[in-house]
């Protein structure tokens, strides 16, 4: 049973449009790539060029369909990683104090020395952001690119989670949401970002933001405007189109 | 007490690190190799870079471990077992290129044509088609005739120039923009980019596809188009714009051929500009009712009226234009069942675009001259962009479907202006400005000119004496007059039918052609190990060279393995595709930023090396020595014409000379310091109206981009597709074959048509009721990502999506397989269902699937067992007609593959199914296997 901090200075945390999300999985192989070079153990691949090969990442995409009743399905990309929870389950599930929430900025990480590798964290998570690594026997997990954030090897520009760097569409965005003035905050207040399954009570600290109305043009029910009627001189009048040419030429 | 633990926040993250450009498509992204001990440790974009600005895609990420793949070939192979087998020993390098030598000198003495060289995806097309010119053989082209010719074509001819790499949307201005089709494979980190900040500006995208995934499920409005009728769709658009009088008509009269005076009596002239004696096509005069040259001082074109002239009538573009397409036959509630969307909801579209278009025009306080010498104090511009690639292209109707965007485009007034379509260097370029095609070939001499062309008429055909097709895929014949990218799809067949002749050498570079870059993959791996009555191979010898072990290395008698993409030079160069911007003209260059540790070679180099051998002309010095020590030193000291090279940047001693200057020794280094690439900015004045303006046309000529100003008028009427027209209506001395007068006649319209794509028109609905489509999931598109075992955890299984009505139908459960037959063919695959779908559509994904033994994977790997290519169903020619005529599966005008013309029938099969069917026996590995478990990390 481990503790969390009763606050946090900051609550660091990203911040993923759902409505911007194109699905290509580059944040996935982003978080891939720097993540098996640092923090703790490398993130194996077992049976990798195999029948079943099934290796260790941090965050995956995942695709789901919404059906709608008059209106054209939608499909939604959904990137899944540790949202790091104010009340973090998997924290306090913890028997060895391996699994922490950071006092200054909220971010949750493994401190893979004291992992024993039970796996109860990853059955206390709710969201399914925890992959045990096989071949480390250890607990690995979204670590906010924590190596990278204050990273003085890094330029300053470069300080942020790998994922966010990569995104090609602009999707993901990282910062402080305990501050309101933030970007990132801003951006959850005009969208309407939001809490994955808040019933659970983790209290998330990375919000998604909802995709937009989708199938708005031309929508079942809706009237289409007839353009041809709004033209002046109608080029369905009785000089027609030509007429309607000669008028607007001599405009010019 | 807890208390908390203090990890390590500032790592070193590597040694050092190395810029280079990114290779998996057509993308060619800056990236930043970190290097620890020596190796590659990390890869991410590079932030300076003009194509990616740091960002980077999940096979960009993944480069590491295509860079690592247990695939990687180690050393030159010669075959020892049977063709296909995937049996070789290794041999040196000496010998490999030894017996190239041996096999490839008598070809060149007596018949360069016997050397068919056909090179894929490797983007240094203006390398080997100069190798190839210097051998003498008409047989070269790279993939585009399977790729996106379409695409290329019909923008040169109509526009100066294409969407693929070579245009983009007004990103930053554009406020709707409109995407058809699958487009994801070129400029996809761009696209991806630029959908991100269309959104954050909240712009509308609107997307046109069968299937709603990728950029299309972020489309704020999603048209689910029926395949092959987008053309359809987009002449509705035009009529009910027409109609509306929402066209730009100022545009049209400066910058485009609508007022050009066309004549309309029937005659061997029907259908050309009227011109003056001096060539320059004329408009009617609207102050003096007189015809005058388009481009005369103070004259004020007509779009209206025409004149008669010795009896014989002539009419603007325009009026031809504004007849056809205001026919009823063009209205939404004519096309709505055939495109499968409501006729409400085109005129939604139609009357979306007019309103933004015109509505909210905008205008840049930033004065230009145009090349008539008229000063304008800002530049206007309707913020509509549109962008298409292969889902618009890979169809029998694809290059006419093209143009009517074109037209679209340019009815709004919206190319090369804010907010619209946007050209980059080398583009705008019409298609006069570009060769024509040329195959005349002369033993142990180069090639009458470059190969590959835009005709302008018949008289460019390549084309004997007797009619016979000049190159083996029968490119610039009757069959495709337009075949500017070649037609890779009909090399292997056409070679192993000994039609238009037999070959003897078939040499490919990176071009997957026993596997998923041929259609009919099956009967092409026959192609490929069919014997004649000696018992020797029909093709007789096949050259291949790749970096990893993919099934068409089975099927090669000599391989020649190349490097990766760390380990090699390249230029992505202004005389090939480069990766200039909208706003400034850009090359790049790959370089080694590790050694091989391998015996490989990089392919481009060993060309060189070649061409030395065979004593081709360029790559000899006088006293016997090479030109060309490797492709570095071309890069660097290669001239195409005087002090134009392959790389722009830093010409000259000192580097001082941008585009036009002598070679400068020091060339290389200058990139490298820089990050691998050199950018020079339009001057802002010269950044819109291109074709028209003063400055950009004056700064291109300053930079070697021409060798004159050469403004021109944008296409809405194809001159030369009107002149095939008119010989396939029997006039001019160069007559088609009698069995395609019709077809010619139909397809060859000057202005753009839709019709039913050659397969639907032939296929009987009730036999295959649906369209099946292929695209590349993100993570691996125009790529060969199945090695990696990162990117194939993503997508390492293709099952076949089917839509609710379908799925129920056929009563189809999770983890059913079903059959999938076309008229050519019949494959096994898992089902998957999906409802966000055109519901007479079924799809996977594309090049996931693999022959079991190939790339160093697991025969029993999903790829190989629960995977299928789309391509067994599609065969590279037409059902028979019973008129023992090869009619190729192809676009009539350009010969681009109609991959998306294929028609199937669905049934669920049989309990039990296992195993993906067809299933081809294992090609033995040269390589191996990979490793059982991987934990890659540097530090170990």
């Amino acid at each position: 049973m481990t503790t969390l901090p009763a606050s946090t200075s900051r609550k660091l945390g990203l911040v993923i449009d759902l409505d911007t999300c194109v699905g290509c999985h580059a944040c996935v192989i982003s978080c891939k790539g720097w993540n098996t070079e640092h923090y703790g153990a490398p993130l194996s691949d077992r049976d990798a060029y195999g029948a079943q090969p099934e290796g260790t990442f941090l965050n995956r995409v995942h695709s789901f369909e919404v059906t709608r009743k008059d209106a054209p399905p939608m499909v939604v990309h959904f990137p899944r990683s540790c949202l790091h929870c104010d009340d973090a389950p998997c924290v306090t599930v913890c028997p060895t104090g391996a699994s922490y929430k950071r006092v200054e900025d909220g971010i949750v990480l493994v401190n893979e020395d004291a992992c024993i590798g039970c796996g109860l964290c990853a059955w206390a998570c709710p969201y399914g952001a925890r992959e045990m690594d096989a071949d480390a026997g250890v607990m690995k997990k979204c670590t906010l690119c924590v190596d990278r954030i204050y990273n003085e090897n890094l330029p300053e520009v470069d300080r942020e989670p790998a994922c966010v760097r990569t995104c090609p569409a602009g999707a993901r965005h990282f910062g402080d949401l305990g501050d309101p003035q933030s970007a990132v905050s801003q951006l959850v207040a005009e969208r309407g970002g939001m809490d994955l399954m808040p019933e659970q009570g983790t209290a998330p600290v990375n919000k998604y933001l909802p995709p937009r109305p989708r199938d708005q043009l031309g929508a079942a029910g809706a009237q289409a405007p007839d353009l041809a009627a709004l033209c002046d001189p109608s080029t369905d009048g009785a000089s027609g189109f030509l007429g309607w040419l000669d008028r607007a030429l001599e405009r010019l | 007490m807890f208390s908390q633990p203090a990890p390590e926040l500032s790592p070193l993250v590597s040694d050092e690190v190395r810029k280079t450009t990114c290779y998996m498509c057509a993308c060619r992204c800056g990236i930043n190799v970190h290097l620890k001990g020596g190796k590659v440790s990390y890869i991410e974009g590079n932030r300076d870079h003009p194509v990616n600005k740091g960002v980077l895609c999940a096979k960009g990420s993944a480069g590491i471990m295509q860079h690592l793949s247990p695939a990687r070939l180690r050393a030159p192979l010669k075959r020892v077992g049977p063709r296909g087998s995937g049996q070789f020993q290794e041999i040196s390098w000496e010998e490999a290129l030894q017996l190239a030598t041996d096999w490839l000198r008598p070809l060149r003495d007596t018949a360069p044509q016997k050397l068919a060289f056909f090179t894929g995806r490797d983007q240094s097309q203006s390398f080997t088609g100069w190798w190839a010119q210097a051998f003498g053989t008409p047989n070269w082209a790279a993939h585009g005739g399977f790729c996106s010719v379409n695409m290329a074509a019909a923008g040169i001819y109509t526009m100066g120039g294409a969407f693929w790499e070579f245009g983009q949307p007004d990103w930053d201005r554009t406020k709707l923009f409109m995407l058809f089709g699958v487009a994801e494979d070129h400029d996809s980190n761009p696209i991806k980019m630029g959908i991100g900040r269309l959104k954050a500006r909240g712009a509308r995208v609107i997307g046109v596809n069968p299937v709603r995934s990728g950029y299309n499920a972020v489309a704020d409005d999603w048209v689910g188009i029926t395949p092959g009728t987008d053309g359809l769709f987009i002449l509705a658009l035009v009529h009910e714009l027409l109609r509306a009088g929402k066209v730009d008509l100022a545009y049209l009269i400066r910058y485009t051929d609508a007022p050009f005076l066309v004549n309309a009596t029937d005659g061997p002239e029907k259908g050309l500009f009227l011109r003056d004696a001096a060539g320059t096509p004329l408009v009617r005069d609207r102050a003096t009712g007189q015809a005058m040259a388009w481009d005369a001082p103070g004259v004020q074109p007509d779009l209206a009226q025409g004149i008669t002239r010795d009896g014989v009538e002539h009419l603007p573009v325009f009026r031809h234009l504004a007849a056809r397409y205001l026919d009823p036959a063009h209205a939404p509630e004519a096309v709505a069942e055939r495109c499968g969307i409501p006729a409400t909801r085109i005129r939604a579209i139609a009357a979306e675009i007019a309103r933004v278009a015109f509505d909210e025009e905008i205008t840049i306080d930033r004065p230009w001259t145009d090349f008539r010498g008229q000063r304008h104090d800002k530049m206007t511009g309707r913020p509509v962009a549109f962008h298409a690639m292969r889902g618009l292209s890979a169809h029998s109707n694809g290059f006419q479907t093209t143009r009517a965007l074109h037209m679209l485009q340019i009815l709004l007034g919206s190319v090369e202006v804010p907010g619209g379509f946007r050209f980059k260097p080398p583009y705008p370029k019409p298609a006069t400005a570009h060769p024509r095609p040329h195959g005349r070939a002369t033993p142990g001499q180069p090639l009458d000119g470059p190969h590959l062309g835009y005709p302008q008429g018949p008289d460019d055909l390549l084309l004997d004496d007797a009619g016979t097709a000049i190159r083996i895929d029968k490119a610039f014949t009757w069959d495709n007059p337009l075949s500017a990218h070649g037609l890779m799809h009909m090399v292997i067949s056409n070679a192993h039918a000994g039609d238009p002749y037999r070959i003897d050498t078939l040499f490919l570079y990176m071009a997957n052609m026993a596997w998923n870059s041929s259609m009919n993959t099956t009967q092409v791996m026959e192609m490929l190990t069919d014997t004649d009555d000696n018992g020797d191979y029909v093709i007789p010898r096949i050259i291949y060279s790749d970096a990893y072990s993919s099934e068409m290395v089975a099927f090669a008698d000599l391989v020649l393995p190349d490097t990766t993409y760390l380990e090699r030079h390249d230029c992505i160069s202004l005389l090939d595709r480069p990766i200039c911007e909208a706003e400034a003209l850009a090359d790049s260059i790959r370089w080694p930023v590790v050694a091989p540790d391998r015996d490989v070679r990089p392919f481009q180099s060993v060309l060189l090396d070649l061409g030395h051998r065979l004593g081709l002309p360029g790559m000899v010095r006088e006293d016997g020595t090479p030109q060309y020590a490797d492709y570095a030193d071309y890069m660097v000291n290669h001239q195409r014409r005087p002090g134009i090279g392959p790389l722009a940047g830093w010409r000259e001693a000192g580097g001082s000379a941008t585009g036009r200057g002598a070679p400068n020794s020091a060339q290389l280094d200058r990139y490298i310091e820089n990050g691998g690439f050199f950018i020079d900015h339009i001057p802002e004045a010269a950044q819109f109206f291109k074709p028209w303006n003063a400055a950009y046309q004056d700064w291109a000529v300053a930079r070697g981009l021409y060798d004159a100003p050469q403004p021109y008028v944008l296409h809405l009427w194809c001159e030369p597709l009107r002149r095939f027209q008119l010989a396939a209506e029997g006039h001019g001395p160069r007559q088609p074959p009698e069995h395609l007068r019709d077809r010619l006649r139909a397809t060859m319209d000057p202005l753009p048509l839709w019709y039913p794509t050659f397969t639907d028109a032939e296929t009987d609905p009730a036999d295959y009721p649906l369209h099946a489509l292929t695209q590349r999931p993100m993570a691996h598109y125009h790529s060969w990502g199945s090695q990696n075992p990162w990117l194939r955890q993503i997508h390492g299984l293709a099952p076949l999506f089917v839509a609710g009505d379908v799925w129920t139908e056929h009563g189809f459960a999770e983890g059913d397989w079903a059959v999938l037959t076309s008229p050519h063919g019949r494959i096994t695959l898992p089902v998957a269902r999906m409802d966000a779908l055109n519901p007479r559509t079924v799809w996977t994904w594309n090049a996931i699937a693999k022959r079991r033994g190939a790339w160093a994977l697991d025969p029993a790997a999903p790829e190989a067992t629960r995977s299928s290519l789309l391509n067994h169903l599609i065969h590279e020619l037409l059902p028979p007609r019973g008129d023992g005529l090869r009619w190729a599966n192809s676009d009539p005008i350009t010969g681009q593959a109609a991959w998306y013309d294929l028609r199937v029938r669905i049934e669920k099969a049989p309990a039990g199914q296992q195993v993906s069917y067809p299933a081809h026996p294992a090609q033995s590995s040269p390589v191996g296997r990979g490793p059982q478990d991987i934990a890659l990390s540097s530090t170990d």
